[in-house]
């Protein structure tokens, strides 16, 4: 049970700056799930925290404890790879022990701590078996099996579900959070995947470009996005990004595609005519009667809703998710209900929230 | 041309096939194989058969005697020749020595290579890889001065230290252990696992097959050796066989115990062949596949 502080790390290789300062409190049982597209230093950060590569500045503390300068075996912490690296010459229950039989723990306790571990996984029947003759959500819980016997303050998990096929996944990612749950450790969660990102965190760290982009619950993210790069990565499909300027003494937007659209929440701070990029998700574009006309150029229909996909007369593109079955026809009229927008700063890409 | 000439004509493409094939393999199978047969004719007969001339190519009625004089006293004649008990002896002890300390040090010059990151690491890899371009026979004559320096003349030392040093495993250890995920090695960080446990615990047993594979072909190799025993060693007592076999050959004065010689001969094929034939499965599986 631990707390986890990264202050102020930062990664170069070289010139090349994989992370800028990020800064990340985890509070002691919480499940953070680290999120972002390949490249953007997510996959560094973690091997930071488990002592795989050294940051180049910042602390790393574990439940207190100064850690930035110790080996993975002495920070207390256990880990889930990605091709979950089970030592193909053991078995699954040598796989699990070897960690603790280096720690010099006595074997009755071992062989106690890993059948707990097995049962737990429900892989008692696996135990005398090669990793390879398992399948892959097997191998998934003997790699989970060998982080639990270690009963360690912090769990790292880099992309564990990125193997196994889609089906697999969803109930993995279940049993991971329910496991998490049940055992109370402070973790960390790697992915590219929003679903799993939304699903497993308590909180999200959405990852850009060596930056945490935001740091908030999944809801609010998904809610209130702090910059047009979170608001276009978390949700799906993607949100729609359309060109405006500020009018009305910042109570409106006048878009480009013709319409002005009044806040709903009070007015925004900036000049006259200051360059606004207005995100609106597909899924709060309504179909109206009388609205902005959409001429549609792709629909596909998902069963339980479509989503159809249209530009607007200025030729801007827009998503539009709607319930029930596709409409009939190759254009729709549309509106954007003023209290969905999202409004950003088109020049720095930030949110721009209403002045209280 | 209707269908059944069709099929008819590609019945006999493929018969023709078949027969061109198999009549090459039965070639080849000849040519490999015939000399291994004369020799193993030529032990079963005596001296004078295969003095007069005659090439016989069916077996005669002399193969005991014949092996027995090998094995216990290496032939009575012109060149006083040793037993082939104890030149096989000599040989078997040289090829494993060999084999072994070869398969040692290349481990560990590739794991170092492979695993660690220190000042000069690429140096020492391509300084161990240019030896590749300097075999044993070029490299004969420092190599004979150190060893008669340090004393190693006529010895078993003398003889195998030379023949490790090499490059060629070191290489084929290296490119395996490049083939090894990078998360096996921080798996092993994170259990705590030091270089020399992951070493013996993981990196030994996954190389396992791949060790087998480059014992045959080392063994074979050190079993081979010709000019440097021949060199390094002038005592009786430590002659290899594959040298002791060519010094039963004599240059013409006198009659040579070719049956005897070929009886000898087929002493020195069988532990490479044996060594061959018992690690075949681990040798192909060394090979061809990694257990991953």
């Amino acid at each position: 049970m631990a707390t986890l502080d990264v202050s102020a790390v930062s990664k170069s290789f070289g010139t090349n700056k994989i992370l800028h300062g990020v800064d990340l409190t985890v509070a002691d049982g919480e499940m953070i799930v680290i999120v972002g597209a390949s490249g953007c230093g997510k996959s560094t950060l973690l091997r930071i925290v488990a002592g795989l590569e050294t940051a180049t500045t910042g602390t790393i503390r574990i439940a207190g404890r100064d850690v930035t300068g110790l080996e993975p075996a002495d920070r207390d912490i256990a880990m889930v790879f990605q091709n979950y690296a089970l030592y193909p010459h053991m078995t699954v229950a040598q796989n699990m022990a070897y960690g603790l039989k280096i720690r010099g723990l006595p074997k009755p306790e071992i062989a106690t701590r890993v059948a707990e571990a097995a049962t737990l996984l429900g892989i008692q029947a696996l135990l005398d078996r090669r990793p390879r003759q398992l399948s892959g959500g097997q191998r998934q819980r003997v790699a989970m099996g060998r982080a639990i016997v270690r009963e360690p303050k912090l769990f790292l998990f880099d992309e564990p579900l990125s193997n196994l096929d889609a089906k697999l996944r969803v109930q993995m990612r279940a049993e991971i959070r329910r496991l998490q749950r049940r055992l109370g450790v402070t973790s960390l969660f790697v992915t590219h995947d929003q679903t799993e990102a939304m699903t497993l965190g308590d909180r999200l760290v959405v990852m850009h470009a060596g930056h945490a982009a935001q740091v908030a619950t999944p809801m609010e993210v998904w809610a209130r996005p702090a910059d047009t790069y979170v608001a276009g990565f978390i949700g799906s499909p993607a949100m729609n990004f359309l060109e405006g300027s500020l009018t009305e003494g910042g109570r409106a937007v006048a878009l480009k595609a013709g319409p002005l659209l009044r806040f709903a929440d009070g007015p925004r701070p900036g000049a006259e005519g200051l360059p606004l990029i207005i995100g609106i998700r597909p899924e709060h574009v309504e179909a109206t009667e009388a609205g902005l006309a959409l001429p549609l150029d792709l629909v596909e229909p998902l069963g339980s809703e479509t989503v159809l996909h249209g530009r607007l007369p200025d030729g801007e593109a827009l998503t539009v998710k709607l319930a029930g079955p596709a409409p009939v026809g190759g254009a729709i009229q549309v509106s954007l209900p003023a209290a969905a927008l999202h409004v950003f700063d088109a020049a720095s890409g930030k949110r721009l929230d209403p002045v209280a | 041309m209707d269908d059944d000439a069709l099929a008819a004509a590609t019945r006999r493409r493929q018969a023709r096939e078949r027969i061109m094939s198999h009549g090459w393999l039965i070639l080849g199978v000849l040519i490999f194989a015939f000399p291994v047969w004369i020799t193993l004719v030529g032990s079963t007969h005596d001296a004078s058969t295969i003095g007069r001339g005659d090439v016989p190519l069916l077996p005669g009625p002399h193969a005991i005697e014949n092996y027995t004089a090998a094995w216990t006293s290496g032939g009575e004649g012109r060149y006083r020749a040793s037993p082939a008990s104890l030149m096989l002896w000599n040989s078997a002890l040289m090829a494993l020595c060999i084999a072994a300390g070869k398969i040692t040090i290349s481990l560990l010059s590739a794991y170092a290579v492979v695993f660690f990151q220190f000042r000069g690491r690429m140096l020492a890899f391509w300084t161990i890889f240019l030896t590749l371009m300097l075999p044993v026979e070029v490299r004969i004559i420092p190599t004979y001065q150190v060893i008669v320096s340090l004393d190693l003349f006529n010895s078993m030392a003398g003889l195998t230290i030379p023949l490790i040093a090499s490059a060629t495993a070191t290489l084929l250890f290296r490119q395996f252990f490049l083939t090894i995920p990078d998360e096996y090695v921080e798996a092993a960080k994170m259990d705590g696992a030091g270089p020399v446990r992951f070493f013996r615990d993981i990196l030994l047993p996954l190389s396992v097959t791949n060790i087998a594979a480059l014992f045959v072909i080392l063994f074979i190799y050190g079993w081979n050796q010709y000019l440097w025993p021949l060199l390094v060693v002038n005592d009786r007592g430590l002659e290899t066989i594959v040298v002791g076999l060519a010094k039963m050959i004599g240059n013409g004065d006198a009659q040579n115990e070719w049956n005897v010689i070929m009886a000898m001969a087929v002493l020195a094929l069988l532990p490479p062949v044996a060594v061959v034939v018992l690690m075949q499965r681990w040798f192909i599986k060394g090979l061809t596949e990694t257990e991953k």
